[in-house]
């Protein structure tokens, strides 16, 4: 059954997301991590559903959600991180601690 | 439509103190500051009045109208009940009619005579409360609700004596004025209450019908209460010893003391010797005697003291204390018609009196006649309404003073009081002799005073020419034996009671007695200008007769001010100290103490109660809060990975709780 294969690779992806969003300080890297942890888990949705198949699909019909999501969301940060760039000459996480008491 | 201005008459007690309370509020900001209201509202009363007047004239008019108000107790098997109302019969109806047709006059002067005047507002609101207290007195239908316009006609007579008290004399004066007063009304209240208690009601026609009847309870009190009622009305109208007030009560301006001498107060304990007049006929016959006798020292005696005075409104004064005495002989000597009908006739010539009198201080800025003099020209309106006046006082026929003089004669000579009568007649010649005197000094001669007098404006003058018509010819209401075709008499009007009144009505004109009373007014007035009639110079020439002892006496008023006040302060100054000590050492004692211990009760509750356990709970609670806030702000650091790495440490956490511990 090659579904552990699957699993382990994508946990090993998983962490690497993880490591990448708490050590990165670079905003656009931190967001790559994001779309890492996110295909790690599309991956997981696939094997799963090799193994599984219900009659609908359910594991592959997530999986596009997640990368329709996924696209979105990445649009939506870039553009945010493109203006703090504008704004901020900066795109270090570090400098943005602004929102805070 | 007859009957609505008979069950509507109330609203003639009320519209003046409506207008009170108006003028208080808005007067001010009124053209005439409130004037139009006070106007107003006398001008409507004046239209029931005079509606009544003429239906009481044809047809009589007798209804009642009361209001339980509360119930007080039981007497001997009565149920005595507190009632407000008003009583519209013969003797309210002629009141009512009086007090508002010479107030409207007195108010409508009153305008051009306060003109720029200070609290212009409020002396209005002051007069209407004046006059329409003493309404609600002349349409009371028991003691009670007279004695509560009794009181507001003090209380409003107080605030116009002391109108200006930026005097303090003035201030003195109208204290005086109410502390005589209630020294009298002791003497009402306590006659009110042993009277209602012996007929088990306050009702006045329940006491008159309790009279008439010979009630045995109430005959046995008739003569206390009947007396103790008596004294109640020396004081308002001003009897001899309680006369002293009036006088003082000059103070005010010249309109109030014009209304006030007129219509308004001093009438008042005539009135209520009118309205108990069946007591006094059927039962309270040994009190009459005296009464005779004080209203006698009265007439004449106060009568003499107009003749030193130099203020024209103290002559008016002395001669109202003077004709007030003639009233209340008459009504004590059993002249009901008689008294009323002079208290009728004074009203409109004093009246007139006192507003030319105004007319003349308003023109030479002087009360005193020694300022005045030769003002005829000057003020020709103002001479000839003032002269009718003087006349009509003096009892010249045939103007309206005679024949109410000659009327009071004629009971008096009637009822068994001769010697009375000829101090009546006495008192005519004074009168003539007195008025003759202010006449000369203000008019005739000379004037002495400061600038140009010139006469009042025409608010001023036309109520002049208003009230000098029924001076001269109110009178002929009243012609002994003659009844007018469809209108009768003024006895017949004042016969309209509940019960029979019992006087005694002359049938035709006494020629002998008239004659007495017209050779008495002229001598007097003959005398008078034998003396005064020519020009002099200075106070004491004008006077010109200082008779050794008399003189002194007289303007000295008797003594009886020195007298008084000299009594009053021996035995009460005494009373007054232990009262006071009473009141700082005993009762300012026990108030200090519970006041102290109110203090320390507040200081303990505020200090321990509120400001520590109750603040307490609250401070700490805030400051808990606070405390927490400022230690778990410091978690919003602004970091976006420190939050990414503490929620996957709580990711983690919860992993390993379900991983391993479930």
């Amino acid at each position: 059954m090659l579904l552990n294969q699957f699993l382990i690779l994508a946990a090993a992806l998983f962490a690497l997301g993880i490591y990448g969003l708490l050590v990165r300080r670079n905003l656009v890297l931190i967001l790559l991590s994001v779309e890492l942890m996110l295909n790690a888990v599309n991956i997981n949705l696939i094997a799963f559903e090799s193994v599984l198949r219900s009659s609908l699909a359910v594991g592959q019909v997530f999986t596009i959600f997640v990368i329709t999501v996924a696209a979105a969301e990445v649009g939506i940060g870039l553009a945010i991180v493109i203006m703090i760039f504008r704004n901020r000459r900066s795109a270090n996480a570090d400098d943005l601690s602004l929102m805070r008491w | 439509m007859t009957t609505f201005f008979v069950d509507t008459a109330g609203i003639m007690l009320v519209l003046p103190l409506v207008a009170f309370l108006m003028i208080m509020a808005v007067g001010k900001r009124m053209k005439l500051q409130g004037a139009e209201i006070a106007i107003g509202a006398l001008a409507i009363n004046t239209v029931w009045a005079t509606v009544l007047f003429v239906m009481n004239m044809t047809e009589g008019v007798l209804a009642r109208t009361t209001f339980e108000i509360a119930r007080i107790g039981t007497v001997a098997g009565n149920e005595i009940v507190f009632e407000l109302g008003w009583v519209v019969d013969g003797l309210s109806i002629m009141m009512f009619f009086l007090v508002n047709l010479v107030g409207l006059l007195v108010f409508i002067y009153a305008v051009g005579y306060m003109h720029g005047d200070v609290r212009v507002p409020w002396f209005f609101a002051a007069f209407s409360l004046f006059a329409g207290s003493m309404l609600i007195l002349v349409g009371a239908p028991n003691l009670i609700q007279l004695i509560i316009g009794w009181e507001g006609v003090g209380l409003a007579s107080y605030l116009l004596i002391g109108f200006y008290w930026e005097d303090l004399d003035n201030v003195r004066a109208g204290n005086k004025a109410f502390l005589v007063n209630k020294v009298a009304d002791v003497g009402l209240i306590l006659g009110a209450i042993i009277v209602a208690l012996a007929v088990g009601s306050f009702d006045f026609q329940a006491i008159n019908v309790a009279a008439v009847e010979h009630l045995e309870a109430l005959s046995t009190v008739a003569v206390v209460g009947g007396l103790l009622l008596f004294l109640g009305a020396m004081g308002k109208s001003a009897q001899f010893p309680f006369h002293i007030w009036l006088p003082d009560a000059m103070a005010g301006p010249t309109p109030v003391s014009a209304l006030m001498h007129a219509a308004t107060m001093v009438t008042a304990g005539v009135y209520l010797m009118a309205r108990t007049f069946p007591l006094y006929q059927s039962l309270a016959e040994e009190a009459r005697p005296w009464m005779v006798a004080i209203g006698a020292i009265t007439l004449f005696g106060m009568g003499l003291l107009a003749l030193v005075a130099d203020d024209i409104k103290k002559v008016l004064a002395y001669s109202t204390v003077s004709q007030l005495g003639y009233m209340m002989t008459a009504v004590a000597a059993g002249g009901y018609t008689a008294g009323m009908f002079h208290l009728y006739t004074h009203a409109f010539f004093k009246a007139l009196l006192f507003l030319g009198a105004g007319a003349v201080i308003h023109a030479v800025h002087s009360n005193n006649m020694s300022d005045m003099g030769g003002l005829r020209k000057d003020l020709p309106v103002t001479y000839w309404t003032f002269l009718i006046g003087s006349l009509s006082l003096a009892g010249i026929i045939p103007l309206a003073g005679f024949w109410s003089k000659d009327e009071i004669l004629a009971t008096l000579g009637h009822e068994g009081y001769t010697a009375v009568m000829w101090i009546a007649i006495a008192g005519a010649f004074v009168t003539a002799f007195y008025m003759t005197r202010a006449v000369a000094l203000t008019f005739h001669g000379t004037y002495k005073g400061h600038g140009h007098p010139h006469e009042a404006p025409r608010v001023m003058t036309v109520p002049l020419v208003l009230l000098a018509i029924p001076s001269a010819i109110a009178g002929f209401f009243s012609i002994p034996g003659v009844s007018l075709p469809g209108i009768g008499n003024f006895g017949e009007w004042l016969a309209v009671r509940e019960v029979t009144m019992g006087d005694h009505h002359a049938e035709g004109i006494q020629w002998a007695l008239a004659g007495s009373g017209i050779f008495a007014a002229l001598a007097g007035i003959a005398l008078g200008w034998m003396i005064f009639g020519k020009d002099r110079e200075t106070q004491q020439a004008r006077d010109g007769f200082e008779v050794p002892v008399l003189y002194p006496l007289l303007r000295n008023k008797y003594y009886m001010d020195d007298l008084a006040g000299g009594v009053v302060g021996g035995t009460m100054g005494p009373v007054a100290q232990f009262v006071n000590w009473t009141n700082t050492y005993v009762i300012d004692a026990l108030v200090n103490a519970v006041a102290l211990l109110t203090k320390g009760l507040g200081s303990f509750v505020y200090g321990t109660i509120d400001q520590r356990g109750v603040d307490g709970v609250v401070h700490g609670l805030s400051a808990a809060t606070d405390g927490a806030g400022s230690a778990l702000r410091k978690m919003q650091s602004g970091r976006v990975q420190q939050y990414a790495a503490s929620f996957v440490g709580g990711v983690l956490a919860l992993i390993i709780v379900f991983v391993f511990v479930t």
